[in-house]
């Protein structure tokens, strides 16, 4: 069982674009999932507000008892994060591999528009391989 | 601490994935013929290849960073010099230089001495006016729209038109604060 709970991708306007999750650990429905897309998009634009750190560019690890969350957000705005066990390495490694992913099986399909839902078989497959464990620890190397 | 951004795409271009240079060439060529024959109007072709090169450059300029390993510019100089040595590099295989900036540093000249596009390409007496490349200053609007900075990019030379090298001279119209939520008082 993968330590991933689960992927979330929102869009520059805070619309959750691409969810996913791996086995049954913090499983949701739609509703759930938007709701918790859009209320990270709010909180991690306010702690940049609020770091009392220069250039801060907002949330990039929340820890949890029961799970960790790690974001990574684009400069063009896109954010990427995952729900993982606690204390599970490499996900900034992982996050980083989603984008490109996303770069290369969302962006270059043209009948993606942007902004819009992912649905791209391409990009799943590959995601897939990159989220089994063995293959997380395997680019932490 | 964020890795060091490459000073040039090398490396980068080295390892990406690529296809012969004249499929590539000839693709654009057909493209830019078909427009042509579609459009009729040269500058009608002109404005089409420049809006088809902005909606490459809006997806582009995700994997460019991806990619790139290129964090934050600190100014638009810095931005400029990126696009020319990494950006154009990794997607095009050639370097441009930076010049003419000007006193406020916000408009300068990208000046590529080697552009693959028009390898095969002589410029007909009917065409004179069509910007054969204008697909380029589309991407270069478009990435950079994407990263808050609106600009305006126009071709001061073109080889096709008899000049010694192709340049670009890119504007810096305004950079759209990216900081969300607005400020209390907007």
């Amino acid at each position: 069982m993968a330590a991933v709970y689960s992927l979330y991708i929102i869009n520059k306007s805070g619309g959750l674009i691409f969810y996913k999750d791996y086995g049954s650990a913090g499983r949701m429905d739609t509703n759930d999932s938007l709701r918790l897309a859009s209320l990270w998009h709010s909180m991690h634009a306010i702690s940049q507000q609020l770091s009392p750190v220069a250039g801060c560019t907002g949330i990039e690890l929340l820890e949890a008892d029961t799970f960790d969350l790690h974001c990574f957000q684009s400069l063009t705005g896109t954010k990427f994060f995952v729900v993982c066990q606690p204390g599970t390495q490499h996900m900034e490694i992982l996050l980083k591999h989603i984008y490109e992913l996303y770069t290369d099986y969302v962006l270059k399909n043209p009948f993606y528009e942007m902004e819009m839902p992912i649905r791209c078989e391409l990009f799943d497959i590959n995601l897939a391989q990159a989220v089994q464990k063995d293959r997380v620890v395997l680019l932490g190397r | 601490m964020p890795p060091i951004a490459p000073r040039s795409g090398d490396a980068i271009f080295a390892s990406t994935e690529r296809v012969n240079a004249e499929l590539f060439t000839l693709t654009y060529g057909a493209v830019v013929r078909q427009l042509l024959t579609d459009l009729e109007e040269v500058d009608e072709v002109n404005k089409q290849l420049d809006q088809m090169g902005y909606n490459i450059g809006i997806r582009l300029i995700d994997e460019f960073l991806a990619k790139s390993n290129v964090s934050r510019c600190v100014d638009f100089k810095e931005t400029a010099e990126v696009i020319a040595k990494v950006g154009l590099k990794m997607f095009l295989g050639v370097t441009a230089s930076v010049t003419n900036w000007d006193a406020e540093g916000t408009t300068c000249s990208l000046v590529l001495e080697d552009n693959p596009l028009v390898d095969f390409v002589e410029l007909p007496d009917t065409c004179q006016g069509l910007y054969y490349c204008n697909i380029l200053s589309g991407v270069i609007r478009g990435s950079l729209e994407m990263v808050s900075m609106k600009t305006e990019v126009t071709w001061i030379r073109d080889m096709l038109r008899g000049d010694d090298a192709f340049e670009l001279q890119v504007k810096l119209l305004k950079q759209v604060p990216e900081v969300y939520p607005y400020k209390d008082d907007e």
